[in-house]
């Protein structure tokens, strides 16, 4: 049986920041809900996006959870002018439909403008602006509090320059509202108002779209292991997730007084129920057990800016020899509550390959891991991205600062079948980060 | 730690990973604090998720190493996966794993590999297990 359901035109709104992550995140939400998008037009350099969808439910779910865009409407019309735009409007094939649908729902108008600066525009001017869209002849009443129908006005202004605002504007787009974004929850978990947070926490706004790219859902199992202070988990738990995490350093993890740790953050979110536990662990002496099916694996590991990069052992093995003969008190040392184990350094790229090893492990088929990783900019030579023949690099996204740069990198478990080129046990780094980031990068 | 920890949790030293008897780890009941933290919201259809990955047998083990024998000897099944479907007795007993998986906390306490038999602590709720150079 063949579909021939009638496709119907939505404009995406989006916001112009953290592009190199924008298409990663639409695309990636897409596919958790087997959403079909063409992104033949899809463009950086714009905020909005028109895509053909095959209702409102589907673009409900598309952009429900979204970080990088506004809203999502259906389109009615555009035009240079406001006088171009209502003939656009008149002349749409589904206009007379529309208008039969939405006659009587209650409903109210909205104003957006893009780069216009604060608003240009006395309440006169808007009520008349409202007026001149009087064919459309709603009858439902006026509700500006729960209105059933919202419809928006976009206004599109070309700047003056950087720093001075378009006088008018240059674009006109109308639709009707049908979905709003989760950009709210960029402000619900900045780390300015979270009550546990430390140097490594992650700030809010990539720590939810990381959890998106990474496709993080409900009743799916996260973990993060170097969770520091639990900036991942909190966002996965945000998505519904069953979310742990470990780390080799125990101080971070217990946070400064029962109030004040990581399950006291997933108290202030009202997502305790989210939370499964955190634990002093060493990654590379995993105990979490071996069939235990994990979702999704989101993490920054350690480069040795803020945490230097140590897994268990002896730094100098022949001094522990007998060692764990040693009793306190007719009990082996090393057996007692108090013992504290030492620790030993270890090359990033070992670390990043027994993370890329433990993922082709514990991920399902297409299940994903995600981490962060920091690049010098200066250097002439292309960074190499740690492969594993299991796992697809799916993306590489790049956040630039001045000297240096971070990336998303995500991959998905495409199993043994896969067979893609490797790179492990190789020396990849040809200086270490954190050398080049004390020297200023000179 | 809350008790559905113990079902994921193993013996940290790698040549156990080979042993059967490396999960679960046993723990010292006469050592361990358990604290019933009520203010965790069931959430009842997350919770039946969760479920599938969990080890039936890891849960009796543990809980009798508790002192709790009343568990019955089979993982409950569920006849939906949609909570509104679920009767009554379904609707009882998917609390009760709440309460025990979710809501017991061991707030101190200490276990075993029952393999080699390495003790691991738990300190205010979070587990150590970090491993001394010679089994690392």
């Amino acid at each position: 049986m063949t579909n021939v359901k009638q496709k119907k035109k939505y404009l995406l709104y989006m916001v112009q920041v953290h592009t190199n992550f924008r298409r990663a995140e639409l695309e990636s939400l897409a596919d958790l809900y087997n959403i079909d998008i063409d992104f033949a037009t899809y463009s950086e350099d714009s905020p909005f996006f028109y895509v053909e969808l095959d209702s409102d439910d589907v673009a409900r779910d598309w952009i429900k959870r979204s970080i990088l865009t506004r809203a999502i409407y259906e389109y009615w019309g555009d035009g240079k002018t406001l006088e171009e735009l209502h003939e656009s409007i008149k002349s749409q094939p589904f206009i007379e439909h529309y208008k039969q649908i939405y006659k009587n729902d209650s409903f109210k108008f909205e104003f957006e403008n893009y780069r216009g600066g604060s608003n240009k525009y006395s309440t006169k001017d808007r009520i008349k602006q409202i007026e001149s869209f009087g064919y459309l002849q709603f009858e439902g009443k006026i509700d500006l509090k729960k209105a059933k129908q919202v419809y928006t006005l976009i206004e599109q202004y070309e700047p003056i320059s950087d720093n001075i605002a378009g006088e008018k504007p240059t674009h006109f787009i109308f639709g009707r509202l049908v979905q709003t974004s989760n950009r709210r929850s960029v402000e619900k978990f900045d780390l300015k108002k979270r009550p546990y947070k430390g140097t490594t926490s992650f700030e809010a706004e990539l720590s939810l779209i990381s959890c998106n790219i990474a496709q993080v859902k409900f009743g799916s199992f996260m973990y993060d292991p170097f969770a520091g202070t639990g900036s991942f988990l909190v966002a996965g738990g945000h998505f519904g997730a069953l979310v742990f995490g470990s780390d080799i350093d125990g101080r971070m993890i217990r946070g400064r007084s029962l109030n004040e740790n990581i399950s006291s953050n997933f108290k202030h979110y009202d997502d305790s129920n989210k939370f499964l536990d955190v634990m002093t662990m060493d990654f590379t002496h995993n105990a979490l057990r071996s069939n235990l099916v994990i979702d999704t694996i989101l993490c920054d590991p350690p480069y040795g800016i803020r945490e230097s990069i140590k897994v268990l052992g002896a730094r100098d093995p022949e001094r522990f020899v007998g060692k764990e003969n040693i009793e306190i008190d007719g009990e082996k040392a090393y057996l007692r509550k108090d013992y504290i184990p030492t620790k030993k350094p270890i090359s990033l790229d070992l670390l990043l390959d027994d993370l890329l090893n433990f993922a082709s492990e514990r991920l399902p088929i297409n299940g994903r891991l995600a981490f962060w990783m920091p690049t010098a900019n200066d250097e002439n030579i292309e960074t190499i991205v740690p492969l594993h023949s299991h796992l697809e690099l799916k993306y590489n996204c790049v956040q630039e600062f001045n000297k240096w740069s971070r990336r998303l990198l995500v991959y998905i478990n495409r199993g043994p079948s896969f067979n893609g080129p490797t790179n492990n046990g190789t020396k990849r780094s040809t200086t270490n980060f954190r050398e080049r980031y004390f020297s200023n990068f000179n | 730690m809350k008790f559905l920890t113990t079902n994921f949790l193993k013996c940290s030293v790698r040549t156990c990973d080979t042993s059967n008897d490396s999960f679960p780890l046993q723990y010292d009941g006469s050592k361990c604090e358990l604290v019933q933290d009520e203010s965790i919201e069931l959430n009842p259809e997350f919770l039946l998720n969760i479920l599938d990955r969990v080890d039936w047998d890891a849960v009796l083990s543990v809980a009798a190493d508790l002192g709790n024998t009343t568990l019955p000897p089979n993982k409950p099944v569920f006849s939906s996966t949609s909570v509104d479907e679920l009767n009554e007795d379904e609707q009882a007993v998917l609390r009760d794993l709440h309460v025990l998986l979710v809501q017991t906390n061991i707030v101190e306490g200490e276990m075993k590999c029952k393999n080699c038999g390495h003790i691991y602590y738990i300190k205010n709720s979070i587990p150590n297990l970090l491993l001394p150079p010679h089994l690392a």
